[in-house]
């Protein structure tokens, strides 16, 4: 069984440490949030100028000037702060950032993202990826494995206008988690029922399958 | 103290013209400039430049200026909130300049500070790069952005003094603390103008040195782009 987008969030919800600092994306990452354990410490930074992102607000304490870079009204936690545009991309340039988390319309074996431009069709701009993928040292993507006409998002090389080079560390889709080693996509584990073989069919760059393969596990 | 105040919304956008280049503070729909943006569809002026991290929605923010054919060219990072303008731009009607946003952050800041341009790593080996100088520092790549050049700066605060002094609140900080300053006149509209000597120096976000005119806003909608709650 493909996971959920749930699912994938929850997994990646294991790639979050005690003490991390966290920017997530617009979309699947955005769950990530929700599935992080409550007995570690994490902050989430949003790159519109806030650290210490808390849930969303109750109905009717909504503040338009306390919101995420998906443009979501958000609350803080203790220990909070607010800060400007250069500051933010400053904590993002200076790799005060431990882990990103961003979606993708396509990652390439080498490591390339591409997420931000369809030429001559869907135009909404790189926001802060291009800065995000560039300076993370830790980038983890969350897409999906195929498109809706079933063919592979993880590529050999990307087709689409690219987002940032050799930059992503770890994929998870609805059928695996692969690590990105310089041979190709590394299978790491793959989702409840789903065989390698189905892995294998649905990714186009190189697969590297070594040994016994394990299923992910989602609780 | 030098007194920047003035009257009223006409008076602080005196000397907008056809023609130029304008930045303007805000991140989606949070902390905008809202009483000059009407001012400038009140006044027609056409031919801009904007330089702003989005371009509104259709009906509010920077899209009532994109709805009247006001703006030449944008300059942003994220657009993808306006049909108006995607369709605009498909069209060729509209000149846009993508630019990755902490970039843009940092180019405004570069004219803010006197840096004529910087290295930065983002965009590199993408087609943002295409036409810049590229050099390695530390092992790494990076390409070379120029500081904004711009006539007038509009930026947007919680509240201000006479002075000039700016304080925020929330996520409105965002690219109108880096915008005052950036241009040749900076005009900053806050929701609450005080006296010079109300505010405590030690909370100031933007010292007033950096506004040129101050004006408080008649009116703040402060629509919100994606109300999100959850339940009690």
């Amino acid at each position: 069984m493909a996971l959920g987008k749930e699912d994938i969030a929850k997994r990646i919800a294991k790639e979050v440490k005690d003490g991390y600092f966290v920017n997530l994306g617009i979309g699947i990452p955005t769950l990530v949030a929700n599935y992080v354990r409550d007995d570690i410490s994490v902050e989430f930074q949003s790159e519109n100028g806030v650290l210490g992102m808390g849930p969303f607000p109750f109905e009717g304490e909504e503040d338009a000037d306390v919101i995420n870079a998906g443009k979501q009204t958000i609350t803080t936690l203790p220990g909070a702060s607010f800060f400007d545009s250069a500051t933010s991309f400053g904590m993002i340039r200076g790799q005060h950032v431990d882990l990103t988390i961003l979606g993708a319309m396509e990652v390439a074996e080498n490591g390339d993202i591409a997420n931000w431009k369809i030429p001559g069709k869907m135009v909404k701009g790189m926001g802060g990826a291009m800065d995000l993928v560039a300076s993370a040292e830790n980038i983890i993507v969350a897409m999906m494995h195929v498109n809706k006409a079933g063919e592979s998002k993880l590529l050999k090389r990307c087709s689409l206008p690219l987002t940032g080079v050799g930059c992503v560390k770890k994929v998870v889709t609805e059928l695996a988690v692969m690590e990105i080693v310089p041979e190709g996509f590394k299978l790491l584990e793959r989702a409840p029922g789903v065989t390698v073989e189905d892995i294998k069919n649905a990714t186009e760059g190189n697969l590297i399958i070594e040994g016994e393969i394990p299923e992910m596990v989602i609780e | 103290m030098i007194n920047k105040k003035v009257q009223n919304v006409e008076e602080a956008l005196q000397g907008v013209a056809n023609g130029m280049t304008i930045m303007l503070g805000g991140f989606g729909l949070c902390g905008i400039p809202e009483n000059s943006i009407a001012e400038l569809v009140r006044k027609g002026t056409k031919g801009l430049t904007c330089i702003s991290n989005n371009a509104g929605v259709d009906d509010f923010g920077l899209g009532l200026l994109l709805q009247k054919r006001q703006i030449d060219k944008m300059i942003s990072s994220y657009v993808g909130e306006n049909a108006e303008f995607e369709r605009q731009m498909l069209s060729g009607e509209l000149e846009v300049e993508l630019t990755p946003q902490g970039t843009l952050a940092e180019k405004c800041r570069a004219a803010q500070a006197g840096i004529p341009a910087f290295f930065t790593p983002a965009g590199y080996g993408t087609e943002i790069a295409e036409g810049k100088e590229a050099r390695e520092f530390n092992g790494k790549m990076h390409i070379m952005e120029e500081a904004y050049k711009a006539d007038f700066a509009i930026v947007k605060a919680w509240k201000g003094d006479e002075a000039g002094n700016l304080i925020f609140k929330g996520t409105a900080k965002n690219f109108n603390a880096v915008m005052a300053g950036a241009a040749t006149i900076t005009v900053a509209e806050v929701e609450e103008l005080v006296p010079a000597g109300t505010l405590d120096p030690n909370h100031i976000h933007v010292p007033g040195i950096f506004v040129k005119r101050i004006f408080q806003g008649e009116h703040y909608e402060k629509r919100i782009e994606q109300r999100t709650v959850r339940k009690r």
